[in-house]
């Protein structure tokens, strides 16, 4: 979690695993995703997987969940040691998102992420905006999930006069990120 | 009832789900377990972010259209999987006691190369808050099974 003028393209970051449980699976599911597969084990095996299959969307919280927690983690540390941290804007969105290869119940992702670009806001002064790639990995090293996102983060030297602005409505969507391919 | 397959979906207009009402617990609950930043939690922390005031986690929001457009559209087709999702914009934020409808469109569909047993479509999914502000709009390709019968004679 750092500032605008701080982070560098290229920078990789680990932010955590998660173990996809056969309750966690179920739970999502009902809530969101009610698809067999992801609830009974006879239908899931009925296509061909090993165990309940976990729902893309459920996939796509998680990696939030590490991300999210990851950034806490730092923000305390930082406060610990005294420093300003910055808190992270909301995501205008995301391009590319993949669901590559099913998690399965039993699996552990890993997930991190790339810095891929940054540039300054145009209607946001004060701001800046990051694209992240960040990808997930099963116990297997097998690539499972992959989104190519977008964040605002705060400038270093708009700190003081930040606390100062007023956004009454979310500008319009400024999503250009480059392709990794 | 035999389910919608690949040949059922023709480009345009599928149809608009809801409304659903989405209140503060469900807003606060899904945050504190999947995105627990200030701005999806507290008011007051909210009030002094980007968003200006408490609004649900896009992930959230993304869930619910899911829901909605399962119990409307993917439990009667013989869909096999979602490959991903090729844009999305979180537009408005979602806040609480709003009423979200989703309108799905069909914007492409083409045959696997791959699979003879198989098409992809590509939806629009616009979630809008009562009242016609759009809070999310996005486009997923789909793989759905093609009506066998089609699937012989093409091959």
């Amino acid at each position: 979690m750092r500032f605008f003028e701080e982070i560098k393209v290229g920078e990789v970051r680990t932010i955590g695993t998660f173990l996809f449980t056969t309750e966690s699976i179920k739970d999502f599911a009902q809530r969101f995703d009610p698809q067999p597969f992801s609830l009974s084990v006879t239908e899931a095996r009925g296509r061909g997987y090993a165990g309940l299959v976990a729902s893309g969307w459920h996939v796509s919280s998680v990696s939030m969940k590490l991300y999210v927690g990851d950034a806490m983690r730092q923000i305390k540390q930082m406060a610990m040691r005294g420093e300003d941290a910055p808190v992270w804007g909301p995501s205008p969105g995301f391009r590319e998102l993949r669901w590559i290869k099913p998690v399965l119940s039993g699996d552990t992702v890993s997930f991190a992420y790339v810095i891929g670009a940054k540039r300054l806001s145009k209607s946001r002064k004060g701001w800046g905006i990051v694209d992240i790639h960040l990808s997930g990995m099963n116990q297997r090293a097998e690539p499972v999930y992959s989104i190519l996102s977008t964040a605002f983060v705060p400038r270093r030297s708009a700190l003081h006069s930040m606390l100062a602005i007023d956004t009454p409505t979310l500008a319009p969507i400024e999503i250009s990120i480059p392709s990794t391919k | 009832m035999s389910k919608l397959t690949f040949e059922d979906f023709r480009l345009g207009y599928i149809g608009s789900f809801g409304p659903r009402r989405v209140s503060r617990n469900e807003i606060v609950a899904f945050a504190a377990e999947y995105d627990p930043q200030p701005m999806h939690l507290d008011e007051q922390a909210a009030g002094k972010s980007m968003l200006n005031g408490l609004a649900a986690s896009g992930w959230h929001l993304c869930a619910i259209m899911r829901r909605m457009v399962f119990d409307e559209l993917v439990a009667r087709t013989a869909s096999r999987w979602a490959l991903g999702v090729n844009e999305l914009r979180w537009i408005s934020p979602l806040r609480p006691e709003d009423d979200v409808t989703v309108e799905v469109e069909v914007i492409d569909k083409w045959l696997s190369r791959t699979d003879d047993s198989t098409g992809i479509v590509l939806f629009r999914c616009t979630a809008r808050r009562a009242g016609g502000d759009v809070l999310c709009e996005l486009t997923t390709p789909v793989v759905i099974a093609r009506n066998p019968i089609e699937a012989l004679r093409v091959s």
